[in-house]
Formats: C-alpha cells, structure tokens, sequence
C-alpha cells in the first residue's frame, strides 16, 4: 500500500519537520544526520506523534486521527520492543490477540512464527536470557503475526554488527516479500539503504524530502547528505 | 610485571577511618550502655507488651494505608498532564521536610476536636471528631508518607520505557492488559521496599506518638522510653524498651535495605508519556478526583496554620527569641556535621571499592547502622552513658545535633555515595591519567560532581534537626527551648494562636535552611 502524506508539519519543542510526498508500495529507506526527525515521521505515520498540519493516508485511507491499533501499520523500535517479564511466546503472541488468550491454533502460529525467524525452541526463555539480534528478531516474529500492510523499523539493527546486520536485513526483507507489505526503514548506514531499498527519503534540516533511487541519490547526493556522508 | 595497588590517598583514609570509628562508636555506645543498663529482673509488664504490640500495629497500618492510596495518586500523576502538575508534584515533597509539630497543628486544625471537620459535623447535629489515639497516628503518618509514596511509585512509572506504553498502544491492549503486563510487574518491585520504609519511619515517629498517642490503647514504644525516663525515672526499664525497640528496626532496616528502595527525592518529574488506553471519560473524571482529594487532605492542614498564625504573629512570645537561635544552632551544627561525616565516609568508601570490594560493603553497611538504631534509641543510650557522669539536662543542645546528625547520615551518604561512584567510572581512569591528585582532584573533578547531592543533603538534614521533636524531648530541662519544644508546650498550655505563629516561624526558616543549601549546590551548576 502506498502511504501519502500530504503537506504534513510536525511540531517538537526543539524542532519541526515537513514532509509532501507519497511512499510506493515496495521497500524505502530513510536517512539523515541524527536528531534530524527520521523517527518522528516513523512515529507519526504510526500514531505515536500528532502533526500539527496536513494528513496522512495509507491505502487511500486517511488515518491522520486513528488510535495507533487501528492504523495498518507496525512500528519496530530500536529498543525495549519486549516486555521483560513475559517469555517469547509470550511476547510474540501479542501480535495475535493483545491479552493472550489463545486458542490452540493461534498458539500453533505463534509457533511458525518463531520458527520463521530462527528461534523454534527458544518460546519459554525472557528477553534478557537473549541476544540484542535475538530480542528483534521475536519483535519481527510478532510483527510477522500482526500481519499489516506497513512494517516500519526505526534502525532495529543499529548495534548490531555488519554480519549480522546482514542477516537481519536479508530475513526482513524476505518477510516483507512473504506478506507483499510496504517497508519503511531508517537508518543511518548507506550501505544498509543500498542493500534493502530501491528508493531513499533524505530527512535533514526540517524536511523530508520525496523518496529517490537509492543508487543515484547516494551517488550524486545533495549537499545536506553530502555532508552526512563526509562526501 | 604486576601491578601493585596504588595507596590511598592519606587524607581520605584518615578521614574515613576517624569518621567510622566515631559512628561506629556513636552507635555501639548507647546499645552496650543499654544493654549493661538494662533491668532483665524487671520483666515487661504487660503495659509495656501492649506498647511493643500496639507499635507493631499502626506501622503495619499506617504502611498498609499509605501505600494502598499512594497507588492511585501516582497512577494519576503519571498519566495526566495538567496545568500545575510539576508544582504538584514538588509540593509532595514538603511533608517530609516539614516540621512533625507543625502537621500535628494544621492536622488538628482540620480533624481535631475544635477543627474545621467537628464544626460542620456539630451544626449538622453529629458528634465531634476525636483523633487521639490510633486514628491521629495513622491520620499523621498518612499525612507524611503518602506523597514519599507517592513520588517512589511515581519514579517507578517514569521508569517504564515509553516504547512499553507505544507498544501497547499498537498491539491494542486494553488498560487491564496495560496494568498487568506494565504497571504490575514495577509495583510489585518498589512496593514492598516502599512498605517497609514507611514501617520503619512510623515506628520511629515519636512526636507523632508524643502528641496523638498516649494511654494504655495508643502508647508506641517510643512512647514508653520517654515516660520511664522522664516520668518514672526508671532507666533500667528504659533500657530493656530501648533494645526490644533496636531490634525491630534493625530488623526493618535490613529487609529494607535489602528490597533497595531508591532515596531520591528529586524524580518523578519527567514528562508524562501519552497513553491511548486511558482516555474514557470515567477515567479522566476518577483521576482528577484522587488528585483534588490528595491536595486537599496535604493542603487544607497548612492553609490552616498559616490562616491561624499570620494575625497573631505581631504578639510573638519573647522567649522565642532564644528558641530561635537554639534551634538553628542545633539544626546547623547537626547538619555539618552529618555531611562532614558522610563526605569523609562516603569517600573511603569509594576509594576502598575499587580495592576491597567486601571492606567497602562493611564500611558502608556501619554508616548506614543508625538507619536500624532509631533516634530515641540513641538517645535513651546517650542518657545512660550520661547520666552518672555529668547531667544529661545540660547537655540537651550538644546531644540533639549529635544524635540528628547520626540520624541524617545514611540519608547524606545514599545521596552522595552513587555521585562519587558514577564520577569515578565516568573519569577515574581519565583523572589518573592526567595524575590528578589530592586537593586539586576533589576541587577539579569530584567537587562538581557532588556539590548537587552535598546541598541536597546538607538542606534535608538541616531541616530535619531544625523539626526535630525528639531526642530533645528527653533532655530538655524547662528552660532550654527549640522551635519544636515551644509550639509542643504552647499547644500543652492550650495557647493555639501562640503556638500557630510558632508554627509559621518554624515553618519558615526550616524551608529557607533547606532552600538555601539546596539551592547552593545547584547555583552555577551545569548538568
């Protein structure tokens, strides 16, 4: 689904971002220097952050005032995306019903489900017996199960190393393929935009600019990424 | 090659080790006095059982109570934001500095026999209220430990990360599935450190006992000291009543220490974190309930002192003016001295940490004993030791703003210890490498670190000897006055204008102690 934002200002107390433009159906990416806004346009299109001006619409539909469950969308967090004190199951199988009352064919989803994302045995253990790329991989199982049109990852893998960053980007990618969803994804490494995205936002100095093909903008790029870049 | 550890700056070590081995014997000297002192031929009567047991009682009580309402408060507090929240939030923080007469005052002014409450009740045609006896003590200690309360779990809130309540928000929780997979599991960790804090201060709380307690139903433990000592001159009952007494709050005191409750006061004021499960409109209306209910039950007892004080502050007693200069002598002297402590403490302890791990944790352990032995318990010791050498009613001043400032210390020392620690991972190794040493080290680097967390404490244990109605209590000959002592005889003598002008006095001046150090360590700095 393609997702529109049409003349969208969000206001923070320290700084404010534009955004007019739509996002296609496929994988884009969003890069920029830090503090620039890449998570406050993630955490708008999911309903975490009210923008000041404009609309949003994902699908043709305008979601600019839907409670965050509502939207077709799901948001991955760099951290904390795991409550501590349930066990993977459990914290995957929110994604099928919010308060875990499962039937024995949902649990029997949970368990593809954390099969697909390479953790098969791993359902009793809590979140701190895991490893950083563990912990996001039970988040992309949960998304997996939540099923929406929109995944959104506001850089999952950032401390990760590049192997496994990899890795992790591939699996995401072939779980994008699998639901055929739009994936929006920040970052802030080029080669990871390179690696998953046909097209890239470029959010610096208060605006989000339209997406544009990875390869050109990142081999010609405009002076505000230029100097993200040290180009 | 190995590495040999380097030594201890001497400053630091001497310090530390005079300043342990005066707390040390500070603490031990009043229990063995206690313990030589104490009568075992004069079994308990059962008067005094009922004491041990009523003690018992109104902390498990008052506890219960604070903690059960501190709940909504908090909840409340964290999930609404509201004109005049943080100013809200900051006035939580004064009962615990306030002066325990002055509560008792407003308290009474409000819920007391001639108070607000009995006039409406009385013209309505029902009887007066009378809050002598458990009910004024679990209505005191409510008082003060619902906003401590209330500020921890409020911390606690602050403490869930805010992608927690997003990601419920996205997953669609209700706010039951909120409160069971959220809130529970924090409340369940700070809950029962909570408890037990609150426990262990209304088991020390003795003036709160002193003025509402009393007779054979309502007498603490405390209570029975103070009476076999003043009233029955028995010391060696005294002395039994004094260890029964250290031995509950030791035992307290180390359950507490063990749950880890966080002492800060300054939390709780971070932003509130928007919430999509709580925004029915039975919600808003039962939160902003709790929240008027719990500024007036706080703020109706000081309204009312400050009303009956202001227009008779013209006809002050003049014996105030001595009172006065006791009091913030006391309170001063006690307040060096209780961070002279802590500093000298709290960094040997630090350097032994990254030496003697298990000295360290023994030494810091010793600072935090008079945690267990309660004021009174002290001063009944003191008393003892005293008595047959010199007399004790003269020496009234001295051993108040030694013991206030005992009692002050684990306060100081949990407030300074973890800024000198988080100073020494962040730089330590820097300031080695730069061979920074000795007075240019503390005045360069240690001293900004901890100059927050010094007039932080240095305000708190000021203004907590200046309300202090305690071990004054025991020593005090007729003529030699604090504040505290005063407005108590004033309100003894039934002269309630006098008293509440008293109040007001005392009020202001334990706030400017406290402001004046707080703000010091603040001024100029950058964080």
């Amino acid at each position: 689904m393609d997702i529109k934002l049409e003349t969208l200002l969000i206001r923070q107390t320290d700084f404010s971002l534009r955004a007019d433009f739509t996002v296609k159906h496929g994988t884009t990416a969003i890069i920029g220097p830090s503090g620039g806004g890449k998570s406050t346009l993630l955490l708008a299109i999911a309903g975490f952050v009210d923008p000041s001006e404009g609309s949003i619409s994902i699908g043709g539909q305008v979601i600019t005032d839907t409670p965050p469950a509502k939207r077709p969308v799901t948001l991955l967090f760099q951290e904390n995306n795991l409550f501590p004190h349930l066990t993977v199951f459990q914290n995957t199988g929110l994604g099928v019903r919010a308060d875990l009352k499962l039937s024995k064919p949902q649990i029997e989803l949970v368990e593809d489900a954390l099969a697909k994302v390479g953790l098969a045995d791993m359902g009793t253990r809590r979140p701190s017996e895991l490893s950083g790329g563990q912990r996001q991989r039970v988040a992309l199982a949960r998304a997996l199960l939540r099923d929406r049109p929109v995944l959104m990852l506001d850089e999952p893998f950032a401390a990760l190393g590049p192997a496994l960053r990899h890795e992790m980007l591939d699996l995401v990618a072939r779980i994008r393929q699998e639901q055929n969803s739009t994936l929006l994804l920040v970052t802030h490494n080029p080669d990871d935009a390179l690696r998953i995205s046909e097209n890239t936002v470029l959010v610096a100095d208060g605006v989000a600019q339209a997406p544009q093909p990875t390869a050109a903008l990142l081999s010609n790029p405009p002076p505000a990424l230029a100097a993200y870049l040290g180009k | 090659m190995a590495v040999r550890p380097k030594s201890i700056n001497p400053v630091t070590r001497w310090s530390g080790l005079a300043a342990l081995l005066f707390v040390a014997l500070l603490v031990a000297g009043p229990l063995i006095a206690l313990w030589l002192r104490a009568d075992t031929s004069s079994i308990l009567t059962s008067a005094d059982w009922s004491a041990v047991r009523f003690t018992l009682f109104q902390a498990t009580l008052s506890a219960s109570i604070s903690v059960v309402l501190a709940i909504p408060v908090a909840r409340a507090l964290a999930r609404r934001s509201f004109w005049g929240r943080s100013a809200l939030i900051t006035f939580l923080g004064s009962p615990f500095l306030l002066p325990v007469i002055v509560a008792i005052f407003g308290l009474l002014a409000i819920w007391g026999r001639s108070g607000l409450i009995s006039q409406l009740l009385q013209s309505a045609g029902a009887d007066r209220l009378s809050i002598y006896g458990l009910s004024g003590v679990l209505l005191a200690h409510v008082f003060f430990n619902l906003p401590l309360v209330t500020r921890l779990v409020l911390q606690g809130w602050g403490h869930i990360p805010v992608e927690h309540f997003r990601l419920s928000a996205q997953l669609g929780m209700s706010s039951k599935d909120v409160f069971l997979r959220l809130e529970l599991p924090m409340l369940r960790s700070i809950l029962p450190g909570a408890f037990l804090l609150v426990f262990l201060l209304s088991v020390t709380s003795f003036a709160v006992a002193l003025t509402l307690g009393g007779g054979p139903k309502a007498t603490t433990i405390e209570l029975a000291i103070y009476q076999a000592l003043r009233f029955e001159f028995d010391l060696g009952k005294a002395a039994v009543l004094g260890l029964v007494q250290f031995v509950i709050c030791a035992i307290i005191a180390f359950w507490s220490l063990r749950a880890a409750v966080p002492v800060t006061f300054g939390g709780g004021l971070s932003a509130v974190t928007k919430r999509w499960d709580v925004s029915s409109k039975r919600m808003i209306l039962q939160d902003g309930v709790v929240l008027v209910a719990v500024t007036v039950f706080l703020g109706a007892p000081l309204f009312a002192v400050i009303r009956r004080g202001l227009p008779s502050l013209a006809n002050l007693p003049t014996t105030i003016w001595p009172a006065i200069i006791n009091s913030l002598t006391v309170a001063l002297t006690s307040a060096l001295f209780s961070v002279l402590l802590a500093l000298a403490l709290a960094g040997f302890i630090d350097t032994l940490k990254s030496r003697h791990k298990k000295m360290s944790s023994i030494v810091e352990a010793i600072g935090l004993l008079t945690l267990a032995a309660s004021p009174f318990v002290l001063g009944t010791g003191l008393f003892i030791i005293i008595h047959p050498i010199a007399d004790p009613f003269a020496l009234a001043l001295p051993v108040t703003a030694l013991v206030n400032a005992a009692i002050s210390l684990p306060l100081a020392l949990r407030a300074l210890l973890p800024a000198l620690q988080q100073n020494r991972e962040n730089y330590g190794r820097l300031t080695d490498s730069l061979d920074m040493r000795g007075w240019s080290r503390f005045r360069l680097t240690t001293w900004p670190a901890i100059r927050k967390p010094l007039g932080f404490s240095t305000g708190l244990a000021a203004a907590l000897s200046m309300g202090d109605l305690g071990v004054i209590t025991l020593f005090a000959p007729p003529d030699v006055e604090t504040l505290p002592l005063v407005m108590y005889r004033l309100m003894g003598a039934y002269r309630m204008d006098e008293a509440a002008s008293v109040a007001l006095i005392l009020v202001a001046l334990t706030l400017t102690l406290f402001w004046i150090f707080d703000r010091g360590g603040r001024l100029g700095h950058q964080t």
